[in-house]
């Protein structure tokens, strides 16, 4: 999948991606997510595309367990977060819904690169520097849950977990 | 090799033993959602087709974020949990009633247990000796309706604190240095056993405040040895019978040992805007506050409150000062009538607002202007938490909170 990339720093929060004072938008998701990010860069809604990128340092996605934050960055576009590392509630909540989240190391990628992502490979290339990024595999029941269309299908098709 | 406290927990809610690093399905227990991450909870749970809930009385639902309701749309979700609780016979927490994870340690969850909540402070009830951990809507739906939930079992950080904390420095201090000591991601996915003469002689609402904060260092949960503190809050809470004490093993295996002397935290106070970001309160006496804020499930016990009415009592918050008051329970509030504290909060010119999250959300009750400063005894500071982007959130114990509010400044006396 390629796209361009959003450059964000480290410790992005829930806060910043999905923030308290939009709280009463948690009922109409489409309208929050023209909002997505808006705390960390306040036009990144208005420039993004569908299919591009958000990229970003450690620990992305820390604090809050709001499951909102994944939603809205999944509904506005974005076709995976690359990080170099996630919150732990951020990352579960991320899989659960089937949004891609990897981890990469991310210091070589620019504001508005265009970056080729390959999953099956395992590579992340950047277009526009030539640079080429191995990613961190994904653990393998995030993979079954991606492919069931996450936890809530994944259920819904077994009628229980099956996970292990 | 033995089992570390939240190995022997995990393992009797699964078939056979686990540890770290293990996939597994384990029961839950009690599951709980609050007002801002329920609607969601509600709507995965009926695309998952089941028609009832696995264990009715203990799901818990909380009215507390957006509590009293300041705008329509969060009154329409706060109809979308009371009708909820109604038709599967679920539990509803109302407006007034206060915080979920003060509410789950006084009257829901036990020694030994499971609790999945969608919300990250859930490893508050840790501190019962309990595993408790925050997760999204959608997990904690799922949990609702078959009673268990997967879990990596965590890796174990052993916190050993010895000695005595000096006169006026408490759980919150010694909480905010781990965390600025280990970082903000510093303990992701691990679980924080807490352990230690002085842990062992910490009262129960100090041992909250440690659990509550352990996922301001990326932690799954926060846990303690159930003992006679926690036997006592059981029995104070008319469930003694609840108590159960569960040992580590002692060739238990730890991925860390942080020892920490508790006599050589000071006043601690986290600046903006991440937790970790933690200096002594004494290097900012030059830090004006326009807003002192005290309460949360960090720091909103009878303790806590008892800890500010001894400061304030006879005294005024300073002219530039707004302060706000938020009991953790509406027990917690009936505690702080009876003890006079409201009283003495009111003679103060403090305001008293409504058991619940109150501001710390950024939802209502107290979001800051542009370029004002708040310090609070809540658990978070990230940028725009308190509502606004352009506030400055400091972090601090009821203790330093209190003086702030007297002098105007960050002040420790």
């Amino acid at each position: 999948m390629k796209g361009k990339a959003f450059k964000f720093g480290d410790n992005i929060s829930t806060d910043h991606i999905a923030p308290g004072r939009l709280f009463h938008l948690r009922s109409n998701l489409q309208e929050f997510s023209k909002h997505v990010l808006e705390d960390a860069d306040p036009d990144f809604a208005k420039n993004m595309r569908k299919g591009d990128f958000v990229v970003a340092g450690k620990n992305f996605g820390l604090g809050s367990s709001r499951e909102h934050a994944p939603q809205i960055i999944k509904i506005a576009g974005v076709s995976a977060v690359i990080a170099k590392s996630f919150a732990r509630i951020f990352y579960r909540n991320a899989i659960n819904i089937g949004l891609l989240a990897i981890e990469c190391d991310t210091d070589a990628i620019d504001a508005g690169d265009e970056l080729d992502l390959d999953i099956q490979k395992g590579i992340l290339k950047d277009l526009t520097n030539g640079a080429i990024m191995q990613i961190e595999p994904l653990p393998p029941v995030m993979i079954q849950l991606l492919n069931d269309g996450g936890l809530v299908e994944h259920i819904k098709k077994n009628g229980d977990f099956k996970l292990v | 090799m033995g089992q570390t406290l939240v190995e022997k927990i995990i393992s009797l809610h699964t078939d056979n033993p686990v540890k770290a690093g293990e996939l597994v399905i384990a029961r839950v227990d009690v599951t709980a959602v609050q007002d801002g991450t329920g609607p969601l909870t509600v709507q995965e749970f009926k695309k998952l087709g089941k028609e009832k809930l696995f264990n009715p009385q203990r799901t818990i639902l909380f009215i507390d974020h957006a509590s009293p309701s300041p705008r329509k749309e969060l009154s329409n979700t706060h109809t979308v949990l009371r009708d909820f609780a109604k038709e599967y016979g679920a539990f509803l927490s109302e407006v007034g009633q206060g915080v979920c994870h003060q509410r789950l340690v006084e009257s829901f969850v036990n020694p030994g247990e499971i609790l999945i909540g969608a919300d990250s402070h859930t490893c508050t009830s840790g501190a019962l000796g309990a595993f408790a951990t925050g997760m999204g809507s959608t997990d904690v739906a799922v949990g609702m309706a078959l009673g268990k939930t997967w879990l990596k079992v965590p890796q174990t950080f052993k916190i050993v604190v010895n000695g005595k904390f000096k006169a006026g420095i408490s759980a919150k201090d010694l909480m905010l240095h781990i965390i600025g000591t280990l970082g903000a991601d510093g303990a992701t996915y691990k679980a924080l056993e807490f352990t230690g003469e002085t842990i062992d002689n910490m009262e129960m609402a100090e041992r909250f405040t440690l659990a509550n904060m352990a996922v301001e260092a990326g932690a799954k949960c926060g846990l303690f040895v159930a003992d006679d503190k926690t036997r006592n809050y059981l029995k104070e809470k008319g469930r003694e019978d609840k108590f159960k004490q569960i040992l580590p093993d002692k060739d238990a295996y730890y991925e860390r040992v942080i020892n920490i002397d508790a006599s050589q935290i000071d006043y601690t106070v986290s600046c903006p805007h991440t937790v970790d970001n933690t200096k002594l309160a004494t290097e900012l006496s030059d830090i004006k506050v326009d807003q002192v804020y005290v309460g949360t499930c960090t720091n909103g016990r009878i303790e806590d409150l008892r800890i500010v009415g001894n400061i304030l009592k006879g005294n005024k918050v300073n002219d530039d000062v707004r302060m706000l008051i938020c009991p953790a329970s509406k027990d917690v509030y009936l505690k702080a009538l009876d003890e006079g504290l409201i009283k003495t909060f009111v003679e103060a010119n403090a305001t008293i607002l409504p058991p619940g999250c109150g501001p710390c959300v950024g939802v209502h009750a107290g979001t800051l202007a542009d370029g004002e400063v708040c310090l609070t005894t809540q658990n978070r500071n990230f940028q725009g938490r308190m509502g606004n982007t352009q506030g400055s959130i400091y972090l601090s114990s009821p203790y330093v909170a209190a003086y702030t509010a007297l002098r105007g400044y960050i002040s420790t006396k």
